[in-house]
């Protein structure tokens, strides 16, 4: 048979072999994610995509490493004036793709369009104003002490001011952010950073050149061009990398994880992720779930162990708070609680020993294996006389529902947008309250004053100690009382032909920095 | 002729009516289009304001006739994902589909025709039994199985070490159960060629042809056993009748008899058949295109229900019946032309 394909097949698969050799003198490398940028406008949506987009076309102030510490890319420098101002220094001779030079007007403008911006608004809602010095340095100033400046400014990739103000063709505003339609800028863009778009077909692929005068000459980065195809089908994206169709894939399905390790022409890269998994219990809705006890004793019937290694197969990191391990009130000593007796015990202490039946909704297509998590911990629960009536449903189907708060135990994941533990906290466990915004994810009713008191207080402490000390309380607290029942942090992985070096330039926030890829 | 057109054509207003008022009805079940335009962390005050810019505060009615008045004039919306009208990102798509069902459908004719009509001749020969008992395993194998397997053996490559190595015969053994890989497993390629509009063809190039193989072959794994055993059962039946019994008897060569005289009514309720399944295949594209990253409208749709792009999903299903209403048109008129006794309008001949 092999015989018989090569003759029937040969002459077609040697079509595609040329271009494989022409890699030698340009690297290129193909890529494919399983989605493609919404969108040419970084400040239109924000989501993993379009900040993986955004480390391509454009550079932050700022960004994060590998260790989770501050690196400075267009700021050059910084330093605290006040407690409430943070002064920046931007690097000098720092081109646009348009020619134009970098200054702190551009930073400006940038900053403006952050705060209309209906996705990144919460995000500088601390910030008064960005104040410019002079054409190297400016200042980012906040209503209260605030300390997570850095890490707001971590999402000010600047944009070319010059590029896009005025009209286009239409007469509509250039830098007019629009949700959907057809704005200037989000067909159009002019960044600083390592790669232009050059070709563009929504679904199908995003071509990418470097471009000549980047500033970052340091970089080790060789790639010249960078295909990204989105791959949505999970096998469909395994077996591109495994033909050697594409260079690299994220991310990578839990079940082939072994099927790429075995593999010797490719290498996979896993990290911890920051993405916490969780259970609200809904106060509001059973009455059984006011009592404390009663919480406990579901937090202790559910084994976020045996669910990590025999449903994730591994590929998440059991979890007893929401903080991952890096972030400040990550709490070194809250451990995964399993005991199924204990659990039992507190059911009878709170007179629930014959147990109750409650409602559970999961989605089945947003996170990695949801709906199998939700139909084991339903199993779990009813070893202590819990019946659980589980729904699953795909995720546009799925947050109406978790709007409407439709049922008693309902499963989310979050990953905090400032990659701090305060984010947590005001989504998910803080008193909800439609004015402040407060606890617009808490489908679990669950309202302490005095934590939250706690959780205000760490957000105007820029004394990180303090801080740290403060939220970890916090954490503590919320473990004691058993406000939520969490799972696991669900890993990440990417995966690449061996020479395409990508363990460098990955990170937990899973934004690579393609900028600085190697390929031999 | 003329009288047929204006009652098929009052039909295919009818059809696009109906589909139009179903796909409307069915979105509030498809989920909130917004949860794909906004992130986790944006307040409900800016979910509110969008969803009444968009219009999706209205009442379904409101909504339904402000669609309809506007698709009255050529205008199908704008898609929330593509931020462009629907009918632009549904030809830009076209093209890609309907190049994989033309490839599939070439191969389903130019196999299905002579191994039928083989197989009815010579229903005892082992070459028939043999494409009979293939065919009955193909017609029972879902299309996306038949894809991950043509993706491994002829992409990936398959590795066969069950027989022994060490003697001449496991070495053979081993040697011809394996593949090399190396078709493309995904997309359509780097290498197309420009035809007019939005139409990129794959069939100018030898790359072109390497990447669409597979899919097509994958979409035909469906269609090709079922053709097969059509065009077997009929062209037996028609062997069995009268006239070419007599054609027989009166000694004309069995080439013309087959071939001329039995062929042709055993076309008949082939094309029939076949116009419909034309159709069909449209819809079977979606598998085929999830499993390969097919940029067609198949995989387009399918992203767009998970969207919940409501404006695309009505557009596409109202393209899609209206390609069923064409093929089902081109059919009856084939059908005339092959049959002459039947008459279109549907009178009695």
């Amino acid at each position: 048979m092999k015989k018989l394909m090569t003759a029937v097949l040969g002459s077609v698969a040697l079509a595609a072999a040329p271009m494989a050799v022409s890699a030698e003198t340009t690297h290129e490398i193909k890529l494919a994610y399983d989605a493609d940028p919404v969108t040419l406008d970084i400040h239109e949506q924000l989501s993993g995509g379009m900040l993986q987009l955004s480390h391509m076309a454009f550079d932050p102030l700022i960004r994060w490493t590998q260790e989770f510490e501050f690196e400075p890319r267009l700021a050059e420098s910084w330093e605290r004036v006040d407690d409430r101002t943070m002064r920046f220094t931007l690097r000098d001779g720092v081109q646009f793709h348009s020619g134009n030079e970098l200054t702190t007007e551009d930073v400006k403008f940038t900053f403006d369009r952050l705060k209309v911006s209906p996705d990144y608004k919460a995000i500088f809602r601390p910030f008064s104003e960005l104040r410019v010095i002079d054409e190297h340095t400016f200042e980012l100033v906040t209503d209260e002490p605030y300390p997570l400046v850095l890490n707001a400014a971590t999402y000010i990739f600047p944009l070319d001011s010059e590029f896009y103000t005025g009209e286009d063709a239409n007469g509509n505003d250039k830098a007019a952010v629009i949700k959907h339609g057809n704005s200037f800028a989000s067909r159009n863009m002019s960044g600083t950073g390592p790669y232009q778009v050059v070709e563009r077909q929504q679904g199908v692929k995003v071509v990418f050149e470097r471009f000549d005068n980047y500033w970052d000459s340091e970089s080790p980065g060789n790639v010249d061009r960078v295909v990204l195809t989105p791959i949505k089908e999970n096998n469909t994206r395994v077996s591109a990398l495994l033909s050697g169709g594409v260079d690299f894939i994220a991310p990578v399905p839990p079940t082939d994880l072994e099927r790429i390790r075995r593999d010797s022409n490719t290498d996979l890269v896993t990290m911890s992720g920051t993405r916490i998994i969780l259970f609200h219990l809904n106060q509001s809705r059973v009455e059984a779930f006011q009592d404390p006890r009663v919480r406990q004793a579901i937090a202790y019937a559910i084994n976020q162990e045996g669910i990590a290694a025999r449903i994730m197969k591994g590929f998440a990191t059991p979890a007893a708070q929401m903080s991952p391990e890096g972030y400040q009130g990550h709490n070194p000593s809250l451990q995964p609680r399993y005991d199924v007796e204990r659990a039992k015990e507190l059911m009878a202490e709170a007179g629930y020993e014959d147990g109750f039946t409650v409602t559970m909704m999961s989605p089945n297509n947003r996170y990695v294996n949801d709906d199998k998590i939700a139909q084991a911990a339903a199993a779990m629960l009813a070893r202590i006389n819990i019946k659980v009536d589980l729904k699953t449903l795909p995720k546009a189907q799925y947050w109406p529902e978790y709007d409407a708060r439709a049922a008693d135990i309902m499963l989310i994941g979050w990953h905090a947008d400032t990659e701090d533990s305060a984010n947590f906290f005001e989504f998910l466990t803080m008193c909800p309250d439609a004015d402040s915004g407060r606890g617009q994810y808490n489908a679990g009713n669950y309202c302490n004053e005095e934590i939250d008191a706690l959780v205000e207080q760490a957000n105007v402490e820029t004394d990180l100690d303090k801080r740290t000390a403060l939220l970890q309380e916090v954490e503590q607290r919320l473990y004691d009382d058993a406000a939520f029942v969490p799972l696991h942090w669900q890993d990440l992985a990417w995966a690449a032909r061996k020479n395409v070096r990508i363990e460098p330039i990955l990170n937990v926030m899973n934004f690579p920095y393609l900028g600085d890829l190697v390929v031999e | 002729m003329l009288a047929f057109l204006v009652q098929r054509i009052s039909q295919a207003i009818l059809v696009m009516f109906v589909i139009s008022v179903i796909s409307f009805t069915i979105q509030d079940g498809l989920g909130d289009p917004l949860q794909e335009l906004v992130g986790m962390s944006v307040s409900d005050e800016e979910r509110d304001a969008l969803r009444e810019e968009m219009g999706l505060n209205d009442p379904m009615v409101t909504q339904y006739l402000r669609f309809a008045g506007n698709a009255l004039q050529g205008d199908l919306g704008v898609s929330y994902f593509y931020g462009e009208p629907t009918m632009d990102v549904i030809l830009r798509h076209l093209p890609a589909t309907l190049e994989l069902v033309i490839a599939a459908s070439l191969m389903i004719i130019f196999l299905s025709v002579p191994i039928g009509v083989y197989a009815a001749i010579r229903p005892k020969a082992w070459l028939s039994k043999f494409f009979m008992g293939v065919s009955t395993v193909g017609i029972s194998i879902p299309v996306f199985l038949t894809a991950i397997v043509l993706i491994q053996l002829f992409s990936i490559g398959v590795q066969v070490t069950v027989f022994p190595a060490d003697t001449g015969w496991g070495q053979w053994l081993n040697e011809f159960f394996s593949t090399d890989g190396g078709m493309p497993s995904y997309g359509r390629g780097d290498d197309l060629a420009h035809l007019f509009g939005t139409w990129e063809s794959n069939f100018f190039s030898q790359t072109g042809w390497a990447h669409i193989l597979l899919p097509a072959v994958s979409l035909a794994s469906i269609m090709l056993p079922l053709f097969i055993r059509l065009i077997r059962a009929e062209m037996m039946e028609v062997l069995q009748s009268d006239y070419i019994r007599f054609a027989q008897a009166k000694g004309i060569a069995p080439a013309r008899i087959n071939f001329l005289h039995a062929l042709k009514n055993t076309m008949l309720p082939v094309i029939t058949v076949g116009g419909v399944q034309i159709g069909i295949m449209v819809a079977y594209t979606i598998l085929t295109e999830t499993v390969f990253q097919w940029p067609g409208v198949g995989l387009m749709f399918l992203e767009a229900i998970t969207r919940s792009d409501i404006p695309l999903i009505v557009a596409y299903l109202m393209v899609v019946g209206l390609i069923f209403v064409i093929t089902n048109t081109l059919v009856d008129l084939i059908y005339g032309l092959v049959n002459p006794t039947v008459k279109l309008t549907g009178k009695k001949a």
